[in-house]
């Protein structure tokens, strides 16, 4: 038989578990069953930004972390190989989350005048999902990028409803 | 309290391609979140930033609620001439939060 010491867990009374239990309870219930994004929610983005064009996954890099603690401010890189020149410019990036309940987390317009086509932020994620980063060029194409990131467990939903 | 801080050269060469940092105070609400007695908390983020240069847009960002409380932005423009930065970011409400910053190029 296994004996668990709980000395250095913090206390929690009974009153205080059933009270946080009870609010779960309440939470789930009045979770909407629209809480999250789905894959058609988020192709129909997709075709809203960059209607039928086929994205070629080269010549942009997505940096995320691999993991995150919470989900709460994740430092998101999106950099396109561009010369950002009048005749080989990116317009605009765009940057899906399939894992949060809105599909679109951003989109960055761009131009000569950027002179680089970097771009650096914090975003929140609700869960571990693939991020998807597209890039509209100037001559019509578009390129795409992915990144893998795991979103430790009671980062998503504790974090993204208590904090 | 909702005080924009934006880094930005104070002088550079023309031609030159400049990082701006930029970050915002602003509690980016999500819309998604329910106070303690099961009320949902209405959305209340910024959902536009913009960069002009001597009056012309040079960097814009459409914002959603997957952007983290208290935005940071890093981007770059071109050096083009000397004058004025500004920068503008806008929430639900309406409220326009404004900052602006001088630059010489030389």
């Amino acid at each position: 038989m296994t004996s668990f010491t709980t000395h250095d867990v913090p206390r929690l009374s009974r009153r205080t578990l059933l009270r946080r239990l009870g609010t779960a309870g309440v939470l789930v219930a009045l979770w909407p069953a629209s809480a999250w994004t789905t894959p058609e929610a988020v192709q129909q983005a997709i075709r809203q930004c960059i209607g039928d064009r086929t994205p070629q996954p080269d010549g942009m890099t997505l940096r995320l972390p691999p993991l995150a603690e919470t989900g709460n401010s994740v430092p998101l890189t999106v950099a396109v190989d561009s010369a950002m020149t009048s005749d080989d410019h990116v317009l605009r990036i765009h940057v899906f989350v399939e894992g949060n309940p809105e599909p679109v987390a951003a989109t960055y317009h761009l131009g000569v005048r950027a002179g680089k086509a970097e771009i650096s932020t914090q975003i929140r994620l609700a869960r571990s999902q693939t991020v998807l980063a597209l890039a509209e060029m100037h001559d019509g194409s578009v390129r795409s990028a992915t990144a893998d990131i795991v979103v430790t467990l009671g980062a998503c939903i504790e974090e993204w409803w208590n904090n | 309290m909702t005080k924009p801080r934006v880094r930005v050269p104070r002088t550079a060469s023309k031609g030159e391609v400049m990082e701006i940092k930029t970050m915002i105070s602003h509690p980016m609400e999500t819309g998604y979140r329910r106070d303690d007695h099961g009320r949902p908390i209405p959305r209340h983020i910024i959902h536009t930033f913009t960069c002009t240069y001597n009056g012309e847009q040079v960097f814009r960002a459409d914002w959603h609620p997957a952007v983290a409380a208290n935005p940071y932005l890093a981007f770059y423009t071109v050096a083009t001439e000397s004058g004025n930065l500004r920068f503008e970011w806008i929430d639900d409400t309406g409220t326009v939060y404004a900052t602006e910053a001088e630059i010489t190029v030389v």
